[in-house]
């Protein structure tokens, strides 16, 4: 459109729209969270922005064991479900990583597509289907059900993470290794996996953050019993508005802040080798 | 080297076939049966009813509404990330990476304070007189957009920024050199490099409108109802699975269709590459 040779819109709106719009929009982005942090540390009964006073009050009524029975047990439900995820997804996701750097292009173009299938599925369509084969062979909604589904659903983002570092991974390590004596499981043990942590540890952060989060599937999968912590977040959302959501938050970004400056420290290093 | 790879695959390989393909037949089988057998009627009574249509439609709006006001947002970003030195560039990725990360139920929180009565759009529109009256976005298409687009905003800069990073600053100077002006640049030379990138973003933004059921519930209330909600309600308040499964596999072909589609754009050379 703007091929001709006289340019109809001066430069400094390109600056206004990249340093304005832009700075504008980065606020936006972010705003939000800031928005969710400060919120919880209101003093006041109600969701007014800005809070009314500081205390830590909510927190307080968060971690009282029994104010808040409810939120921790569905807070260890989501923990174990996500480190049973990220384990599942380590026994499944990894091994095929390996196997995949070792096959030809041409096949290993003609199977990652099912793999990575998962990924693009709205998961909610996923759930629906599993509840049914579920329910066909006699399974009941349980926490080993959410879990397999979050394996199936979040294992690809593994497979992906790990296979970004593979291919970058020069063969003959293994080679050599192989050559001089070492058998398959010293090589695996002693040159493969080194080499492969820092896609594993990049995916385990992926497909634990997701499992944490994840309503979509856990919503068909898991029973009354196991209420998962978005699902319990959703609940109190829609019940009553209570401010102790807001703690919750809180808590979560920080953990997320934390998991991703301890990422980047333990991932920064060998991203330049 | 001989050793196949081939052993290792099959673990996942065989999940994936019994635990995700396996499902996704027996749904959309099981959306073609009805008390009587084999059936169409699931999908006759799903789009033959008005409100589940315009429910179908409200959705697709509200996907290309959220995909429209990403793109609108996430260039800019990108560009300011073209334009920053490194750690100018390390911070727009962190602030990027921050609320992606965060919970999505968290986020719609945030957002529920926002929109609210006593939030901090409507305290700013009494106090500089533009309202009236305090107000509530909630439960408004309006608010809904903007929550969404700032839930998906770093599935579409994300792939933007991947691309500006290979890119080396340099790239840009030879039209600067010839004369040319920045908008000029943009449009011919950083806007077609950014263009897999955006149909990357697309795809993810569109495929995440289609799954998010909490910030729709939350956010947009019981006025503002869409396909997830009405898939949750066949399954949890009617017992309907096979209607269900009917309104999941119009759900899956509608982002399927517009997923080849957009798949076509990208590999189409003359939209895509240079001009």
């Amino acid at each position: 459109m703007h091929n001709k040779r006289e340019n109809p819109i001066p430069a400094f709106l390109y600056k206004a729209f990249v340093f304005g719009f832009g700075g504008l929009s980065l606020i936006y982005l972010v705003a939000p969270i800031i928005i969710a942090i400060t919120m919880s540390f209101t003093s006041g009964q109600s969701l007014k922005y800005p809070p009314q006073g500081f205390s830590i009050r909510w927190y307080e009524a968060l971690f009282d064991p029994i104010r808040s029975g409810t939120e921790h047990i569905a807070a260890g439900n989501s923990l174990k479900i996500a480190a049973l995820a990220v384990l599942g997804s380590l026994l499944f996701a990894v091994p095929a990583t390996i196997g995949m750097a070792r096959m030809k292009r041409s096949t290993v173009s003609s199977i990652e597509p099912l793999l990575l299938a998962p990924l693009v599925l709205p998961s909610l369509v996923y759930g629906l289907a599993a509840l049914i084969v579920a329910n066909f062979v006699g399974f009941q909604p349980s926490l080993w059900l959410t879990v397999t589904g979050h394996v199936v659903v979040f294992g690809p983002l593994m497979y992906r993470a790990a296979s970004v570092v593979a291919q970058g991974i020069n063969p003959s390590l293994a080679e050599a290794s192989t050559v001089m004596g070492a058998r398959w499981f010293t090589t695996l043990r002693r040159v493969t996996l080194p080499l492969l942590l820092p896609g594993i540890l990049a995916g385990a952060f992926l497909v634990f953050i997701q499992s944490l989060d994840n309503v979509s599937v856990s919503l068909f999968l898991a029973d009354a019993r196991t209420t998962v912590l978005p699902l319990r977040m959703f609940a109190l959302i829609e019940e009553s508005l209570d401010v102790r959501v807001a703690a919750m938050s809180g808590v979560l970004i920080a953990l997320t802040l934390v998991v991703l400056l301890v990422a980047r420290r333990v991932l920064a290093p060998q991203k330049q080798a | 080297m001989k050793a196949s790879g081939f052993p290792y695959v099959i673990p996942m390989l065989l999940l994936s076939v019994a635990f995700f393909a396996t499902p996704l037949a027996v749904l959309i089988g099981f959306s073609f049966t009805g008390p009587d057998g084999l059936t169409l009627s699931n999908y006759g009574r799903f789009l033959g009813d008005a409100f589940n249509y315009r429910v179908l439609m409200n959705t697709a709006k509200l996907g290309l509404q959220t995909v429209a006001s990403t793109t609108l947002l996430g260039i800019p970003i990108a560009l300011l990330y073209w334009h920053s030195g490194k750690t100018a560039r390390q911070v727009i990725i962190f602030l990027t990476l921050i609320p992606m990360l965060t919970s999505n139920v968290v986020r719609t929180f945030a957002w529920i304070v926002i929109l609210g009565r006593q939030g901090p759009i409507s305290e700013t529109f009494v106090a500089l007189g533009l309202a009236g009256q305090p107000f509530s976005l909630m439960s408004t298409e309006l608010g809904l957009v903007l929550a969404m687009c700032q839930i998906d905003l770093p599935l579409i800069i994300l792939p933007l920024i991947a691309i500006l990073s290979r890119t080396p600053v340099q790239f840009t100077e030879a039209a600067q050199v010839s004369g040319a002006g920045p908008w000029r640049i943009f449009v011919t030379v950083l806007l077609p490099m950014m263009l897999p990138g955006l149909l990357a973003g697309w795809i993810l933004v569109f495929a995440s409108t289609s799954s998010s059921f909490v910030t729709q519930a939350v956010i947009g209330g019981a006025r503002n109802v869409y396909v997830p909600q009405l898939i949750y309600r066949e399954v949890g308040t009617l017992f309907d699975w096979s209607m269900a499964s009917a309104i999941a596999v119009v759900l899956l072909l509608s982002t399927g269709i517009l997923l080849v589609a957009m798949t076509m754009i990208s590999r189409h050379r003359r939209l895509v590459g240079h001009a």
